[in-house]
C-alpha cells in the first residue's frame, strides 16, 4: 500500500499505522483488559464475585473501572527501592521483561498479506524465539538486584525453568517448519489456508496435535503462569522474584507476562490454528480481509481464554516435578515427536 | 488395628494427564458459566453493604441491665470482679437507701482492651445485670483511654430485664435466671 510518494516515509507511516492498529489497540488492550478479566474470571470459577467497588459516581459497570483505578493507583504509590547494591539493575529490569514481550509482535501476520504484518522477514519464528528468550534476564536480573533471598530463588527457579523449556518449545515447532517447509510465518499461514483432502483445513494441529500440546505446555510454563509458577510461589516464597517490586515496576512486569499471554495466544494460532486463514475462503475483497482478520483475533483470543482457564484449574507443580516434565517427558515426547514426522515426510515424498 | 490404605492405580491415559486437564478445563468452566448467569453459588458477603448476623450466642459489648424504674440491677456483689480471669471489671460500692437492695456500684468500669469475652462475669452474676448480649463489636479508637467503659456507657446498651430480683421475690428467682437471654434485644 502507498499512502505518500516518499518511499521511506511510506514505510515509517505503515509501520506506525500497523503498531497502532495491531500493538497498541489489540495487544495492550488486551493485555489491560486482562488485569481486569484474571481477576473476575477467577473469582466466578471460585464463587466469588471479584473486584466491582471502582465506581464512578453509582457505574460501576461490573469492576470494569478497575482498569483506570489500577493505574492511578499504581502510580501513586510509593515506588520502593530495597537496599541494594544494583539499584539501577533494579530499576532496569521491568523493562527487560516489558520490551522483547513487545517486540515479538513485529513478525506476528495478522491478516493476508505484507500489509497485515509490520515486519515481513523470512526469520520468522526464529525472531520469535531469540527475542522472548531475553524475557528471562528481565525476571532474573530483577530478582538478582532485590537483594533478597525468596527473590533469589524464586529468579534462579525461573532461569532453570525457563531455560529447560526452550529446548522442548523448540524442537516441539520443528515439525511444523519440517511440514511447511518454511520459517516464514507468512508462508506458513498462508499454506494453512488449503484444504487436506478438500475438507479438513489443513491447519498445524490436524498435522501435528503433540506439538500442540508440546508448544502450549512448554510456552505456559515459559511465561512462568500457573500450573509452573513456582518462581513466585506465595506459599513458599513470599512472592517471588517480584517481592520487592511495588508501584509501577510491579505493573510493568505483571503487564508484560499479560502481554506474553496474547504473543502465545498469537503464536498459537499463527502456527496451529491456521493464521488468519478461514477454511475455504479466499480473495480480495475487503470483507473477507476483514472476516480473516477478525478470525485471527477471535482464534488468538481462544488461546488466552484457554490459558486463563488452565491458569485457575490446575494446582502448582513442585519444582522438581517442573524440571522432570521438562526434561524427561516434554524432551524425549518432542525428539519423538520429530522423528515420527521426518519419517512419514520422507515416505509420502518418495510415495 | 492397621488402616488399610486404598492405594489409586491411575491407568496410562489418567497419569498422562492430557486428558485430566481438560476434564478439569470443563468443570471450571461450567462453574464460571453456572456463576455468570445464576448467582446462587455464590458465597461471598459484600461487608460494608451487607453483613452477616451474629448467632444468638455472640459474646460482644458487656451491657449493664436496668430495674423497672430504670436505675441498675447491679449490687456491687463483686462476684464479676471475683470470676474474670482477665480482672479487667472495677467496681466500686456506694450505700443505697431501699432496704431490699444490699448495694449499687458508684462507678463500674470495664476495659475492654483486657477483656477476652469470655462470659464468666455473666454466668457469675446472680443478679441478671451484666450481660454479653448486646451484639456490638468491639468498636475501634484512637485512644486506651476510649476503651474504658463506665457505667453509664454500658447502663446505655441495657434494657429492662424481667428476671427477679433479691427480697421478697427470692421465692421466684429460678424463673428467670442469668441466663435467660430472652428478653432486651
Amino acid at each position: 500500500m502507498h499512502l505518500v510518494d516518499n518511499v521511506l516515509l511510506n514505510i515509517v507511516l505503515m509501520t506506525l499505522i500497523k503498531f497502532a492498529g495491531f500493538v497498541l489497540a489489540f495487544v495492550m488492550g488486551t493485555a489491560t483488559v486482562l488485569t481486569w478479566a484474571e481477576r473476575k474470571y477467577s473469582a466466578l470459577l471460585q464463587n466469588r464475585i471479584g473486584p466491582n467497588r471502582a465506581n464512578i459516581g453509582s457505574i460501576r459497570a461490573g469492576g470494569l473501572l478497575h482498569m483506570l483505578a489500577d493505574p492511578i493507583k499504581m502510580l501513586t504509590k510509593e515506588d520502593f527501592v530495597p537496599n541494594t547494591p544494583n539499584p539501577i539493575l533494579f530499576r532496569l529490569a521491568p523493562l527487560m521483561a516489558f520490551v522483547p514481550a513487545l517486540v515479538v509482535f513485529a513478525v506476528i501476520p495478522f491478516g493476508p498479506g505484507e500489509t497485515f504484518q509490520i515486519s515481513n522477514t523470512s526469520l520468522g519464528i526464529l525472531f520469535i524465539f531469540a527475542i522472548s528468550s531475553l524475557n528471562v534476564y528481565g525476571a532474573v536480573i530483577g530478582a538478582w538486584a532485590s537483594n533478597n533471598k525468596w527473590s533469589l530463588i524464586g529468579g534462579l527457579r525461573i532461569s532453570a525453568q525457563m531455560i529447560s523449556y526452550e529446548v522442548a518449545i523448540g524442537l516441539s515447532l520443528c515439525g511444523i517448519f519440517m511440514i511447511y517447509g518454511s520459517l516464514d510465518l507468512q508462508d506458513i499461514a498462508t499454506r494453512q489456508g488449503e484444504l487436506l483432502w478438500g475438507f479438513i483445513p489443513a491447519w498445524g494441529i490436524v498435522y501435528q496435535p503433540v506439538a500442540f500440546v508440546l508448544y502450549l505446555t512448554c510456552a505456559i510454563a515459559e511465561n512462568k503462569r500457573a500450573p509452573f509458577d513456582v518462581g513466585e510461589a506465595e506459599a513458599e516464597l513470599t512472592a517471588g522474584w517480584w517481592t520487592e517490586y511495588s508501584a509501577m515496576g510491579f505493573a510493568v512486569f505483571a503487564l508484560s507476562e499479560f502481554i506474553e499471554i496474547v504473543l502465545i495466544g498469537c503464536v498459537g494460532t499463527t502456527l496451529f490454528l491456521g493464521g488468519w486463514t478461514i477454511p475455504g475462503l479466499h480473495g480480495d475483497a475487503w470483507w473477507i480481509v476483514v472476516l480473516e482478520i477478525g478470525g485471527f483475533l477471535f482464534k488468538s483470543l481462544f488461546l488466552v481464554w484457554l490459558q486463563m482457564t488452565l491458569r485457575w484449574t490446575l494446582p502448582r507443580f513442585r519444582y522438581d516435578q517442573i524440571m522432570r516434565l521438562g526434561w524427561r517427558i516434554m524432551l524425549p515426547i518432542a525428539l519423538l515427536n520429530l522423528v515420527v514426522t521426518g519419517i512419514v515426510l520422507t515416505f509420502i515424498e518418495r510415495a | 488395628m492397621a488402616k488399610v490404605v486404598n492405594r489409586l492405580h491411575p491407568d496410562f491415559a489418567t497419569q498422562s494427564y492430557v486428558i485430566e486437564v481438560f476434564k478439569g478445563v470443563a468443570l471450571t468452566t461450567r462453574q464460571f458459566a453456572r456463576n455468570l448467569f445464576a448467582r446462587k453459588d455464590i458465597v461471598t458477603v459484600q461487608y460494608p453493604d451487607d453483613r452477616r448476623p451474629y448467632t444468638p450466642r455472640f459474646r460482644g459489648k458487656h451491657r449493664l441491665m436496668l430495674r423497672d424504674d430504670k436505675s441498675v440491677r447491679c449490687v456491687a456483689c463483686m462476684l464479676c470482679a471475683t470470676a474474670c480471669p482477665a480482672n479487667c471489671i472495677t467496681i466500686l460500692a456506694k450505700e443505697v437507701d431501699d432496704p431490699t437492695i444490699e448495694k449499687a456500684p458508684s462507678s463500674f468500669d470495664i476495659d475492654l482492651l483486657k477483656c477476652i469475652y469470655c462470659g464468666f462475669c455473666e454466668e457469675a452474676c446472680p443478679c441478671d445485670a451484666i450481660r454479653l448480649d448486646s451484639g456490638v463489636h468491639t468498636i475501634p479508637s484512637y485512644t486506651r483511654r476510649d476503651q474504658k467503659a463506665g457505667v453509664i456507657n454500658l447502663m446505655s446498651l441495657g434494657s429492662v430485664s424481667i428476671a427477679s430480683q433479691g427480697g421478697e421475690h427470692r421465692a421466684h428467682s429460678h424463673e428467670g435466671t442469668a441466663h435467660g437471654r430472652s428478653s432486651g434485644h
